[in-house]
């Protein structure tokens, strides 16, 4: 019965931490319209392509920030959580 | 004359000691405390050693003496670099610390209010100290910036600086200023909050997700190539072919280049949030009034 239970949650923890990087998709879409506008601009105005580089690298990092959030509650979901959750399981059961 | 010249050599060696030193010193704990592994390895920072304190016991891991150790080595690097200027003719080593110097500059003064045309230091600081610390991973340590406590500590202490330039003016003018429209006030307050939050997991964020990145697909790659290659006798069936190549641009992009951006974006960041948050029209009345 203990092993169904543990083997519930850890297989709940990496479906969740899959779940949770479908946010993925978002800064995804973003960058790829940022550097589009990127290269248009580049293409109007040959000239000021490091400015533009510099400020399109910048936004696309900001854009990645939620993301990076849903990577690190994935991260947190994969090696940290498992452990707490079965040490809260065995609390209880005691 | 001579004693002068063999002095200046001597000390000029003891920087380059001190630049490699404490690198070498951090791969010597690593190897000597490091606890042998098989295949897959994703784990935090090796835990030193733990000091006995009053409320929490305080864990002395591979990240803290890494990034002091990196300190270490960027403060002898700047002490090389601008070692004997100012005496008798300019180096070679003296054009590039006034070519850093006056990049540095130009980036505070492009991006920041008039007021703080004295921030260059201190943002350099962040940037090298950024930038060091995820190069540190070339060498095979644990780079200090994939790991959250190290970089929080950084975001926390700009957090500081904004709250400080944005309550010059007195601590009324910081509370007017989150309720500009009144409705709004509590969004206000948790994007303040969400601002050093957000900043430590940007950079740390990347920084990791590099990490496992590369490591699965070094892992990957090793099953890959023990599964084609098991066929070929003796010890060359064992030789992992697969894994030459790709792990190394992998490494390229996420160790260097990601590396560096972030520290570029911590830095730039940092430059925006403080100029942003400092009222300077209403700065400069008071400046006018006490006159």
């Amino acid at each position: 019965m203990l092993e169904i239970a543990v083997g519930i949650i850890l297989g709940c923890c990496a479906l969740g931490a899959g779940a949770a990087m479908i946010a993925g998709i978002g800064p995804g879409i973003g960058e790829g319209n940022a550097v589009a506008k990127a290269c248009e601009a580049i293409g109007r105005q040959p000239e000021c392509k490091g400015d533009v580089t510099t400020t399109m690298l910048m936004g696309c990092a900001i854009a990645e920030t939620t993301g990076l959030y849903a990577l690190v509650i994935a991260i947190l979901l994969i090696f940290v959580a498992p452990s707490r959750f079965v040490d809260i399981l065995l609390t209880v059961i005691k | 004359m001579k004693s002068e010249s063999r002095r200046f050599r001597a000390v000029d060696i003891l920087y380059i000691l001190m630049m490699i030193l404490p690198l070498v010193f951090c791969i010597v704990l690593k190897v000597l405390t490091k606890p042998l592994s098989e295949g897959i390895d994703i784990s935090g920072a090796l835990v030193y050693f733990t000091i006995k304190m009053p409320i929490q016991d305080l864990p002395v891991t591979e990240s803290q003496v890494n990034s002091l150790m990196v300190m270490i080595s960027i403060l002898g690097l700047c002490l090389y670099l601008t070692h004997g200027m100012g005496k008798g003719q300019l180096k070679t080593r003296h054009h590039i610390a006034e070519f850093l110097v006056g990049k540095a500059d130009g980036l505070v003064k492009s991006n920041m209010d008039e007021h703080f045309r004295n921030f260059g230091p201190f943002i350099t600081a962040i940037l090298a100290l950024s930038a060091f610390s995820s190069l540190i991973s070339l060498l095979g340590l644990y780079p200090p910036t994939s790991d959250v406590n190290i970089v929080g500590g950084w975001a926390i202490v700009v957090f500081v600086l904004i709250t400080y330039y944005k309550a010059i003016c007195g601590p009324v003018q910081y509370i007017k200023s989150f309720c500009d429209p009144v409705l709004l006030a509590p969004l206000n307050i948790i994007s303040e909050v969400a601002t050093p939050i957000s900043m430590a997991f940007r950079h740390y964020g990347n920084v990791l997700s590099g990490a496992v990145i590369s490591v699965l697909v070094a892992t990957g790659l090793q099953g890959l190539s023990k599964m084609i290659f098991s066929f070929l006798p003796g010890f060359l069936g064992n030789i992992p072919f697969l894994q030459i190549g790709l792990p190394a641009i992998l490494s390229i992009y996420f160790d260097v280049f990601s590396g560096l951006l972030q520290a570029y974006i911590f830095a730039m960041l940092t430059m925006l949030y403080i100029s942003g948050g400092f009222p300077a029209e209403l700065f400069n009345k008071k400046k006018i009034k006490k006159i």
